[in-house]
């Protein structure tokens, strides 16, 4: 099977119903208009389903601890407690520290990813040359994997380097396994500029390194944000590496803080939930910024 | 480049050139791949052979012992395990890709607000696995559990259950979950498929007089393959390994009734060592490898670039 679209003989069916013009197409896709009510209870529907956890956070993050808890529960609590946002910080959650690590691996293992991802991705879209079809598979090879299957031979590997139980651990780790992704979209940006705008520069006496930040960077900009944000938002979301490799429970990022506290007998559910909405809310945001690009970087060109 | 032209000799020397040229630029890239990607997996696998005590003393090669003991450790039913891994895989994946593809037809549709229902679907993409758990955890306890109470009060369920209580429905509640997360990710893929589908070869099969099923199966599914096989294959990878969603859920209850092989890893790094849940890895390395060469064979990603 090749992932070249091949078109499927259309089909001609015995009893033509002729006479009835074809309607007219009115989006992408095999869009027809339909009936606008059942559209919009679909509509409706798909948004209460996929909302529904989080309006559960959200609502949940401004109940007070026994309302939460209160059996038989209700759907809508006596008070709205907008105060649990300050009141949270200092609760048994203990939030701040895990938002600190959570901020600054995240922000360490972009940084880094981009350092790393720029050249390379610049170069295999600009240049021939031997083994830059194997530097690709290496790529897409590490896209695939994931640090949870190599968690623990990770955690063997930070003990050896004797950075164990460290954020500079995390950050190597989170940049490591997201770096394919930002190759892939970078390399898709770099390749859509015109040949022709580098070898201008060139021809002017610019060198590799100041075409790629005076001429193409500031062309591929758009790619540069998505690798951003799609670095940042899964590093932000790592759990299965930090778990085994963050030991000390005051350096672990919140993905691993915040699940200790919801086995607890008396669980104040309103902090974790209002932690939660204060970690969810900006990488959503983030993300939907990007939401158009994502597909072409996560399945590397093989659906356009 | 004439390179026919050259001596072999002078062809080796300008591929040598011109990979030396290459080199500082994907010196970095190269650098945190080998380092913290291929290291890591060589080491887990020289790992999985060695004897480690629980605190990570090494005495001596193990040989296969490591294995052994990962597949028959008494207090773990491994046959369901596997069955759990197996039946936790096909059924989130196909459960995501089937509705999915019925989702990507709904947002391909041309309706009011269909911004804000795409922004909808791309939430539980981007919010922590953790957290969404989290809710699910929260909203299905027994007591107090507002997703419970919706049950009984819609009466689809006489009293409140407690499904993160016992292994089975706790699973089941999981796998719930993992479809819920893996949709988005999913539905986009196949909406990507969807513009690659003509619009007229749609109306030629109108005029033709096939109905809307007709079109479907035999135009527009065709067109798809290839973005259903990408997705069909990166989510097998991410279900597969994937730990948060179980370990939040199930993660409280004793024994192994809803571990799948990956969760295991976890229970045994902490209650057997290094080197026992080194070789499940392994084992489970092995797998993703797999899927990772058919990935390669059939949706041949690197033809284009």
């Amino acid at each position: 099977m090749t992932a070249t679209p091949s078109i499927a003989p259309v089909p001609t069916v015995r009893d033509r119903r002729t006479g009835r013009p074809p309607r007219r197409r009115a989006g992408g896709g095999a869009s027809r208009r339909s009936n606008p009510v059942a559209m919009a209870i679909g509509a409706v529907v798909i948004v209460v389903v996929f909302l529904l956890p989080y309006v559960i956070m959200l609502s949940g993050s401004l109940r007070s601890q026994p309302d939460i808890t209160h059996i038989p529960p209700t759907y809508f609590g006596p008070s709205v407690l907008f105060r649990n946002y300050l009141t949270m910080w200092s609760s048994s959650v203990d939030p701040v520290k895990g938002l600190i690590a959570t901020v600054v691996i995240s922000t360490f293992a972009t940084l880094l990813v981009l350092v790393c991802a720029t050249p390379a991705a610049y170069y295999t879209a600009r240049f021939r040359f031997p083994g830059r079809l194997a530097f690709l598979l290496l790529v897409l090879v590490t896209q695939m994997l994931q640090p949870t299957v190599l968690a623990v031979g990770l955690f063997r590997e930070m003990l050896q380097l004797g950075i164990n139980d460290t954020w500079l651990a995390m950050i190597l780790i989170n940049a490591a396994f997201n770096l394919a992704f930002a190759v892939w979209i970078m390399q898709s940006f770099f390749a859509a500029v015109p040949k022709e705008i580098d070898e201008a520069a060139t021809i002017d006496g610019a060198g590799k390194l100041q075409v790629l930040f005076r001429v193409s960077l500031p062309l591929v900009w758009p790619g540069i944000v998505t690798a951003v944000i799609f670095v940042f938002v899964a590093s932000w979301n790592e759990y299965a590496a930090s778990s085994v490799i963050m030991t000390s429970n005051d350096k672990q990022p919140l993905t691993v803080t915040l699940p200790r506290f919801i086995g607890l007998y008396n669980a104040e559910w309103q902090y974790i939930f209002g932690v939660s909405v204060v970690a969810v809310l900006p990488v959503v945001v983030l993300f939907a910024v990007i939401e158009k690009r994502l597909i072409g970087g996560l399945t590397a060109g093989a659906v356009k | 480049m004439a390179t026919a032209l050259h001596p072999p000799e002078v062809r080796r020397r300008g591929r040598g050139r011109a990979l030396l040229a290459a080199l500082p630029w994907l010196a970095p890239a190269l650098v945190l791949i080998i380092g913290v990607v291929l290291y890591p997996a060589g080491y887990m696998i020289y790992t999985a052979f060695r004897k480690i005590t629980k605190i990570g003393v090494e005495t001596g090669a193990a040989g296969w012992s490591n294995f052994r003991t990962a597949l028959t450790f008494p207090a773990v039913p491994i046959g369901k395990v596997f069955l759990n891994t197996f039946v936790w895989t096909v059924v989130v994946v196909v459960a995501t890709v089937l509705l999915s593809l019925a989702l990507a037809q709904f947002l391909d549709k041309t309706f009011r607000g269909r911004k804000l229902v795409r922004l909808a679907v791309v939430v539980p993409w981007a919010a922590s696995v953790v957290m969404t758990s989290t809710v699910f955890y929260y909203g299905l306890n027994r007591d107090y559990g507002l997703i419970n109470k919706a049950l009984v009060d819609l009466g689809i369920l006489s009293a409140p259950y407690g499904f993160t209580q016992n292994a089975t429905s706790a699973f089941w509640v999981a796998v719930f979950v993992a479809v819920f997360v893996s949709l988005p990710f999913t539905t986009y893929t196949v909406l990507a498929g969807l513009q690659s589908v003509p619009g007229e070869v749609l109306e030629a099969a109108q005029v033709d007089g096939a109905g809307p099923a007709v079109r479907y199966l035999r135009v527009v599914l065709p067109i798809l393959r290839p973005a259903i096989a990408v997705a069909t294959l990166i989510n097998i990878i991410n279900v597969f390994n994937s730990l948060p969603i179980l370990r939040v859920l199930t993660g409280s209850l004793p024994g192994y009734g809803a571990d799948i092989t990956t969760t295991l890893i976890f229970k045994y790094k902490t209650a057997l060592g290094p080197g026992v849940s080194s070789a499940l890895s392994v084992v489970n390395f092995l797998v993703v490898l797999v899927i990772i060469a058919i990935y390669l064979a059939v949706v041949r990603p690197t033809r284009e670039v």
